[in-house]
């Protein structure tokens, strides 16, 4: 009963708290440049990371499609095809988003949560600046806005990982691995890929600005609101990613 | 004119400040005088509104602080100062930039006029060469002036000091005292000052309140508190060797 408690506790506060962040901002041209720098921090910073992950995840589905589908009957060029499919639909939106929550979501909780700790946050109450307007705001816009393009960038490098590894060994001819990457192409699966890292990007920042915002203490506590908004994130995501697959997809 | 009438607060069942009532004194220096855990600081963030009463008023300019809504108090808020104990600068700005914050949120000053006021309020709190440096970069008596020169940058009515020497050397100790005492005269503001430092209290304390136990036990001015006649002020007041040789010698 009382994690039920805590639970809609927990969504009130958070709700409350996206009530202040959303509020109008003071001046609108510091928030701009607010989101710019954010942009920079929370997602330029992590192109190599997603590069990383990207490439080899693509090479790795090529592989092992080549392995898996190896049978006179299903043409080659499906190799090239299925990892198409796995990128769009669900690697470079969900699991990028999974791995952002890990390296983006814990960066804010414990920021955000130092500064609590810190009292940089009192001090900006006490100018009467709108303090979580301040500090949310430009992370939520920004990863909203940039999160996607991660998304594709992710989708790709990961195709590109499958043709290196296509012609480096020759599971499948490099024209075939292009064809299946053309073939029965449903441009909405784009679409549907970048609305769901979009809410993907809300759900990371809103809920590990939550967390970091509320510690109050000393510096286990802004470890463990760390590990909370990982978790969190990442849990939310997995069932806002069956949500949105059932109300697009099907 | 500040002042606070039957202020109780606690947190989880334990009462920090029990029945508060104090008038401080306008244009001058008060200090707000105690043991580690007397409910200093608390006081001090029920006065500025980073923590709310159980009950009773806070009143600025006989307006009724506790009572106002959260856009009203906006606005009182910008007539505050405040340095905290650690400094509270944001580690993300340089100290240029977080004296200037202030100016950006709320005047529509050109940016030559705020890069003006900024250095002149780093001049006044001799930090001229150090503008283009992080907290990170600054001693322990750097960071409290930056917070002084941020403080007073929209030239507050009201400025509120939270242990200002804490951590500080007894020499940086007098500097930032003097600097505490000076800008009060000449912006001609009303400074609250917490602090268990007797030096501050005798070198700069116009009026006086001893806080023990959550309690208000004495107030008065710092001529009158080398002759109280209350066992607690004067066991607080003459704790150390020296202090007691100096009460002998009266």
């Amino acid at each position: 009963m009382k994690i039920f408690v805590n639970f809609f506790a927990a969504i009130g506060r958070y709700i409350q708290l996206m009530g202040k962040v959303f509020s109008r901002p003071e001046k609108a041209n510091i928030y701009y440049r607010r989101i710019l720098i954010e942009i920079d921090a929370l997602g330029i910073n992590s192109m190599p990371l997603v590069a990383i992950i990207s490439i080899f995840i693509g090479a790795v589905i090529a592989l092992q499609m080549g392995i898996t589908l190896e049978s006179p009957f299903i043409p080659k060029f499906m190799i090239g095809y299925a990892t198409r499919e796995t990128m769009t639909l669900e690697f470079s939106s969900t699991v990028i988003a999974i791995i952002l929550a890990g390296k983006v979501g814990s960066n804010i909780a414990s920021e955000i949560g130092t500064m609590r700790i810190t009292e940089q946050i009192d001090a900006l109450e006490i100018m009467g600046v709108n303090s979580a307007s301040y500090l949310i705001l430009p992370k939520v816009v920004a990863a909203v806005l940039f999160f996607p393009l991660l998304a594709l960038f992710s989708m790709m490098i990961g195709t590109v990982g499958g043709y290196i590894i296509a012609a480096f060994t020759g599971i499948v001819l490099p024209a075939e691995y292009v064809e299946g990457l053309h073939y029965y192409f449903i441009p909405f699966e784009i679409t549907y890929s970048l609305i769901k890292m979009a809410v993907f990007a809300f759900i990371i920042t809103s809920i590990s600005a939550f967390y970091g915002y509320s510690p109050k203490g000393n510096s286990l506590e802004v470890g463990r609101a760390s590990t909370r908004a990982v978790v969190t994130s990442s849990i939310t995501i997995m069932i806002f990613n069956l949500i949105l697959t059932q109300l697009m997809l099907t | 004119m500040i002042k606070c009438e039957n202020i109780f607060k606690s947190f989880d069942g334990r009462t920090i400040l029990d029945n508060i009532s104090v008038e401080f004194e306008s244009g001058k220096t008060n200090l707000i005088i105690g043991r580690s855990g007397s409910g200093k600081t608390v006081l001090l963030k029920t006065l500025v509104g980073l923590h709310e009463p159980d009950s009773g008023s806070v009143f600025y300019d006989d307006k009724n602080y506790t009572a106002l809504s959260f856009a009203e108090r906006k606005e009182v808020r910008r007539e505050l100062g405040m340095i905290f104990q650690g400094g509270a600068l944001l580690d993300s700005s340089t100290v240029y930039e977080n004296v200037r914050l202030p100016l950006d949120m709320f005047t529509n000053r050109s940016s030559a006029e705020k890069d003006k006021r900024v250095k002149e309020c780093l001049e006044r709190v001799e930090l001229s060469h150090a503008g283009h440096l992080y907290p990170s970069e600054l001693s322990g008596g750097m960071i409290k002036r930056a917070a002084i020169a941020r403080a007073i940058v929209l030239n507050p009515k009201y400025l509120f000091c939270d242990e200002p020497n804490s951590g500080l050397d007894p020499q940086t100790s007098i500097v930032i005292d003097n600097l505490i005492r000076d800008i009060t005269v000449e912006y001609n503001i009303t400074t609250i000052i917490n602090t268990h430092d007797m030096n501050s209290v005798m070198e700069i304390g116009d009026k006086i309140v001893y806080i023990h136990q959550g309690k208000k036990w004495w107030e008065g001015t710092k001529d009158d508190i080398l002759s109280a006649d209350n066992q607690e002020l004067n066991d607080f007041v003459f704790a150390s060797a020296m202090a007691k040789r100096a009460k002998r010698s009266l």
